[in-house]
């Protein structure tokens, strides 16, 4: 049953891990993603970073996402963790874990969730630099990374 | 009704966050939507004009121009997301 969680809380990747495989012998493969905030962005610095999201549709974007992966690969379980409001570098900002019997589906389920987060869950950075608040803009290069996955490119990684 | 919501830049764009409105005649899809908020003028034309980098979810669903839209949606309207 995958787990998905919007929290302004920190999260404990090891705690994640470790639940998602307590007592499941099926498990052969746990494969995870943190994403952390850093202090520069687009060669500004970054004071503080706050994330904005909408709530419910948030859930739902991301309930999509994980059912697709769960479709597409054969995976045991997933856990999701978006932190939102104010961050700072060094803080953790998102958590994906994929569990499975073995590590290609793992891998793969785990990058198409961080692929298709980046490009279809509600949620907006804005940063704090020297030269003012701005909001972050969307990268191309991350609609490239969603597309690779597009039908049919199931060998897209 | 309609509930309209704005996220993100365009809500400090717009300076309001949500906002109700009944369902204006002959507005039946996303695009006629856009394009009766347009008609505000003033920084609604601005912001929400066509070639603007927008995206519009329809009952928090990813929507496209043709959507439809009736009486009881939520409709928001967003930059690109950036989250992750």
């Amino acid at each position: 049953m995958p787990t998905i969680r919007i929290q302004t809380e920190d999260f404990d990747a090891g705690a994640e891990i470790a639940k998602i495989r307590a007592g499941n012998p099926k498990v052969g493969a746990v494969a995870s993603f943190v994403g952390v905030c850093r202090d520069t962005n687009d060669g500004d610095a970054v004071a503080t970073m706050t994330l904005e999201h909408y709530p419910g549709m948030t859930e739902k974007a991301l309930a999509k996402i994980v059912d697709e992966a769960i479709a597409r690969w054969r995976v045991i379980d997933v856990i999701v963790v978006h932190r939102v409001g104010e961050l700072k570098p060094t803080d953790q900002i998102v958590l994906v874990v994929v569990s499975g019997g073995h590590r290609g589906d793992a891998f793969a389920a785990c990058e198409f969730i961080m692929d298709y987060l980046k490009t279809r869950a509600p949620f907006w950075k804005k940063e704090q630099t020297p030269e003012g608040a701005r909001w972050v803009e969307a990268r191309t290069s991350d609609d490239d990374a969603a597309e690779r996955w597009a039908a049919g490119k199931k060998d897209a990684a | 009704m309609l509930k309209l919501l704005y996220f993100a830049r365009l809500r400090e764009d717009l300076g309001t966050g949500i906002e109700e409105m009944a369902l204006p005649p002959g507005v039946t899809t996303v695009a006629g939507l856009r394009a009766h908020l347009v008609a505000r003028g003033g920084t609604w034309a601005s912001v929400l004009a066509n070639g603007k980098a927008l995206r519009v979810a329809v009952n928090q669903d990813m929507a496209e121009p043709s959507t439809p839209i009736k009486a009881g949606d939520e409709v928001a309207f967003f930059p690109p997301v950036t989250g992750g």
